[in-house]
């Protein structure tokens, strides 16, 4: 079986150093991963493509890139699915961070993201003598997070740090969720207040990408989400992104709807003169396009249902953290 | 010219254990790895790692036991004594530094039982141990502030009058070649798998560490003791954990018998891996296989069992093989997993002997799956190979700084040792392409490697790999690296380790065929039986100007004397 990949390739020493496209046939297995096409082509057709790969099982974190423009693992993403429907599978450098040659991305800056989260253990006081004791069910909690393998797939496809490189980003939040969560770390205070910072927890906008583009299920925006809950939790509310949260849910409980005049200002202050100016425009252009929120809403009929809806939620809630 | 006094070569789990262990105790430290380190192949095990903790009524003593009985008493009793007995300390010091061990009701650490062994004592990480290991120890490294050298490739080390005194490494990112001097240099470069085609190992695992020092005149010692995993994926060789048969999974054959009743009435699917392997391939070997296959059955586990602790390998059947392993038996076989011989050193990493029987170099000290101490001897055990990394790690980072304390800066001439560097990789540059590749050769030489050096052997067919080793190494000579490249250059990459595997898998060969009888992973249809009279003793293989030389060294014995193994 003959396969058709579309590599975007980059050669930094080239006279005029751009990217192209290149196209490669090359014979197949029906069993074959995208990496396994990849390898068998620098192999036996073109030695000059560089990628990084070694576990061939989804655990060193080395292959990730993007596969017909969204980010995986190419050792475990079948060739044959790929194909399926399209004239070829196009390969190319994971998104977000800059391409060093062909296929291979620099992670320096997602490492020094990683390490601003301050990614060790924090325990306080005299060690134990044997382990810590620590609950099952939390301990095989966090192994869900801990598994993530730093691939840096997330990274690649978040819609945030294609617009702001400074957002910490999926992967250094979820790896600080891991310490956050884990009840020997004791410096969750510290931990979360740095995290309620901009750039950080409050400024994910819950595109979804990351979770999609996780090979390991590590759902990166759920472990942001849950990161608010619990800065919220601890008391790290003097912020935009919290008292946005909070607002909105005052306002949904109390008349059954969205008031979005008064989310933007209990969220910046009414005397915030400078934020209200800058939702200005914002406001001018919705005007014109005739989609301003009327200043007055009609109130809901049967806005009772919704508060019992948010008790119910709450009592969950408690119940879970439990 | 980049300075330090104890230089860590690798960064798996034996190099960052290493690193840490120096930088505790006060040293300055460079740590340098071809792959980011947690892209080191430490993060492929999956299974666990054995202690005995005496709290919980298991004694070192028994794990001993079990260690010494699973080399087919080929391992060190002494070495297998420091192992077992500072195992304990090991995994509390890993779980205080963060590692989410799976716990038991009461939060205590939870265990598992492994091949080989009599009691639960391999703590684990659902089937991802390795990897929550190696990442809290990389967590571990970032607080120290280490000088970490990620995606830096060691071309050569650095000897001078009978001393280790650093290496010359090139950062792949730019293509530039470095000398980093050191005081003493620990190799902990990892195994050497991909000499075998297929093999469980990444594909970084190319014996790099092993060579450099076999070429420096440091000797090797059991190389011809090679572990077959019992369950392997037949074409890409892709590992299923132990933890699968220690879970309860079942081995059967084409008729659906569970074979292991036969071989082995009572530890089955669990007695050690030679034992299994073999088992194995005689079922296929006597036609009652699969397509080259047997059968592992997880079906009675339930799917509750199979996704919370055995996830890794539920993806991996579904996205290597389209198998639901929740539904259908998986089709595995033996395949190449690990080495238990390497560079020969002391309980302290040391790689040359003080009582100066068995050679070696000042000042380089080894540890992990390149070093053999000997704690495996014939045969690992499953789960026994991290413990190893980061007892032996630790011990040889101590040594290692302890040592340094005391020395002055070695001499190194830069200029002298960038050259020989330089030329190496221009001549491998320069040559013209004839037709031949490094992939080619490597494919020759790993599938003559399993064909007769695999589960069962005989002289012949090891002669015929012998040879062909021999021929491959003047094809090596002459092939050229396409890529012409400073920056990222894989292929120049690619073709120094080839280079590294074949004087690996010459070592290999040459204990195997010197070995005249059936130990452990070595087992030979020309000599089936074991021989104690003559055969219970370590072979070394060493470089000198004339060629390889074979020597011996005799098996510590402390309170073990060799027995028939049962299982
Ligand atoms: C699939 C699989 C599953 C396993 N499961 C288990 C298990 O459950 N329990 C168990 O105890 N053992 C297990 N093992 C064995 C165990 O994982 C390894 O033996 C062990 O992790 C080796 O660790 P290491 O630190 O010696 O080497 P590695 O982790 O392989 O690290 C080697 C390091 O050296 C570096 N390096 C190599 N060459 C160079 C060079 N030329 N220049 C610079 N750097 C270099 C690499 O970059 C890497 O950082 C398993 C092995 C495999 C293959
Ligand atoms: S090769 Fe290791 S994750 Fe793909």
């Amino acid at each position: 079986m003959e396969a058709i990949l579309k590599v975007k390739r980059f050669n930094p020493e080239a006279a005029k150093p751009e990217p192209y496209w290149q196209e490669y046939r090359v014979e197949v297995e029906p069993h074959f991963t995208v990496l396994d096409a990849l390898i068998k082509i620098r192999e036996e057709k073109d030695e000059t493509l560089s990628l990084r790969c070694s576990c061939r099982s989804a655990i060193c974190g080395s292959c990730a890139m993007r596969i017909n423009g969204h980010a995986t693992l190419a050792c475990k993403t079948k060739l044959s699915e790929m194909a399926r429907g399209r004239p070829a599978v196009t390969v190319e450098p994971a998104g977000n961070m800059p391409t060093i040659k062909d296929l291979v991305a620099d992670m320096t800056p997602f490492w020094s993201k990683v390490m601003a989260v301050e990614p060790w253990l924090q325990p306080r006081g005299p060690e134990p003598q044997g382990e810590y004791l620590a609950p099952a069910d939390a301990m095989q909690h966090l192994v869900g997070v801990m598994a993530c393998i730093m691939c840096g797939a997330c990274v690649s496809d978040c819609t945030v740090l294609e617009i702001d490189p400074n957002f910490l980003g999926p992967a250094a939040l979820a790896k600080a969720y891991r310490f956050v969560g884990d009840p020997r770390d004791q410096a969750d205070a510290e931990r979360l207040q740095a995290l309620s910072r901009y750039s950080g927890i409050w400024d994910c906008t819950r595109c979804n990408e990351c979770v999609q583009a996780c090979p390991k299920g590590i759902a990166p925006m759920d472990r942001i989400m849950a990161l608010r809950d619990r800065a919220m939790d601890a008391g790290f509310r003097n912020n935009t992104g919290s008292r946005h949260t909070e607002a909105f849910e005052e306002i949904v409980e109390h008349s059954g709807r969205l008031d979005e005049l008064r989310l933007a200002i209990k969220t910046f202050g009414m005397m915030n003169v400078p934020a209200m100016l800058g939702l200005a425009p914002v406001g001018l252009r919705a005007l014109m396009r005739g989609k301003m929120p009327p200043i007055f809403h009609k109130p809901i009929p049967n806005a009772q249902a919704v508060q019992k809806l948010f008790k119910k939620v709450e009592e969950a809630q408690k119940g879970d953290r439990k | 010219m980049l300075e330090c006094d104890v230089l860590v070569i690798g960064a798996g789990l034996a190099g960052m254990r290493a690193a840490l262990a120096a930088h505790t105790n006060g040293a300055k430290v460079i740590m340098v790895s071809k792959v980011h380190p947690v892209r080191s192949h430490s993060n492929a095990a999956q299974g666990g790692i054995n202690a005995a903790l005496t709290d919980r009524g298991d004694s070192w003593e028994d794990h001993a036991f079990d260690t010494v009985k699973g080399s087919d008493y080929l391992g060190d009793q002494d070495a297998i004594e420091v192992m077992c007995s500072e195992a304990g300390r090991e995994i509390i010091q890993m779980e205080h530094w963060g590692v989410i061990f799976s716990r038991d009701e009461e939060g205590h650490l939870g265990t598992r039982t492994f091949g080989g062994q009599r009691r639960a004592r391999t703590f684990f990480v659902a089937d991802m141990t390795g990897q929550a290991i190696l990442h809290v120890m990389y967590e571990q490294l970032m607080k120290s502030g280490v000088q970490s050298l990620e995606e830096w490739f060691v071309t050569d080390l650095i000897v001078a009058d009978g001393e280790c005194r650093g290496c010359v490494a090139m950062e792949i990112r730019s293509g530039t070649l470095q000398v980093i001097r050191a005081k003493t240099v620990v190799l902990a470069t990892g195994g050497l798998g991909r000499v075998f085609e297929p093999s469980t190992n990444a594909l970084i695992c190319t014996g790099d560490g092993i060579a450099l020092a076999y070429k420096a005149g440091v000797p090797l010692m059991d190389m011809e003791m090679v572990q077959f995993h019992p369950t392997t994926l037949k074409g890409s060789g892709v590992l299923i954990t132990e933890g699968a048969r220690a879970e309860g999974g079942y081995l059967l054959n084409k008729d659906g018998d569970r074979f292991m009743l036969k071989y082995a009435p009572s530890m089955k699917e669990l007695a050690s891996r030679d034992v299994v392997s073999r088992c194995e391939q005689t079922e296929i070997n006597e036609g009652r296989g699969v397509d080259g296959c047997v059968l592992l059955d997880l079906r009675h586990l339930g799917e509750k069992t199979i996704k919370e602790r055995l996830i890794q390998i539920y993806e991996i059947g579904r996205d290597l093989t389209g198998i639901d392993i929740t539904k259908e038996p998986i089709p595995i076989r033996p395949g190449m997993h690990y080495q238990m011989g390497g560079i020969k050193t002391d309980v302290d990493g040391r790689a040359w002997d003080v009582k100066g029987q068995w050679g070696g170099i000042r000042n380089l000290f080894a540890a992990g799956e390149c070093a053999c101490v000997s704690v495996h001897g014939g045969n690992r055990l499953g789960a026994n190979s991290l413990l190893d990394t980061v007892v032996f790690g630790r011990r040889s980072g101590e040594a290692a700084s302890q040592m340094a304390k005391d020395m002055k800066p070695t001499e190194v001439s830069e200029e002298k040792w960038l050259k020989s560097s330089e030329d190496k990789l221009r001549s491998l540059l320069a040559r013209e392409a004839n037709g031949d590749s490094v992939a080619k050769i490597r494919w020759d030489l790993g599938t003559s490697m399993v064909e007769h050096l695999g589960v069962f052997r005989e002289e012949e067919g090891m002669l015929a790999t012998k040879a062909k080793v021999e021929d491959l190494k003047r094809r090596y000579e002459k092939v050229a690296v396409q890529d012409k490249g400073k920056m990222f250059n894989t292929a120049l990459i690619f073709g120094i380790e080839l280079g590294y595997m074949l004087d690996c898998a010459e070592t290999v060969v040459l204990g195997a065929i010197e070995r005249k009888e059936s130990r452990g992973a070595h087992h030979r249809l020309d000599y089936p039986q074991r021989d104690d009279g003559n055969w219970m003793k370590h072979i070394l293989v060493h470089e000198t100007p004339e060629g390889p030389r074979l020597s011996y060294q005799p098996v510590t014995v402390t309170r073990w004397q060799p027995q028939e193994r049962k299982y």
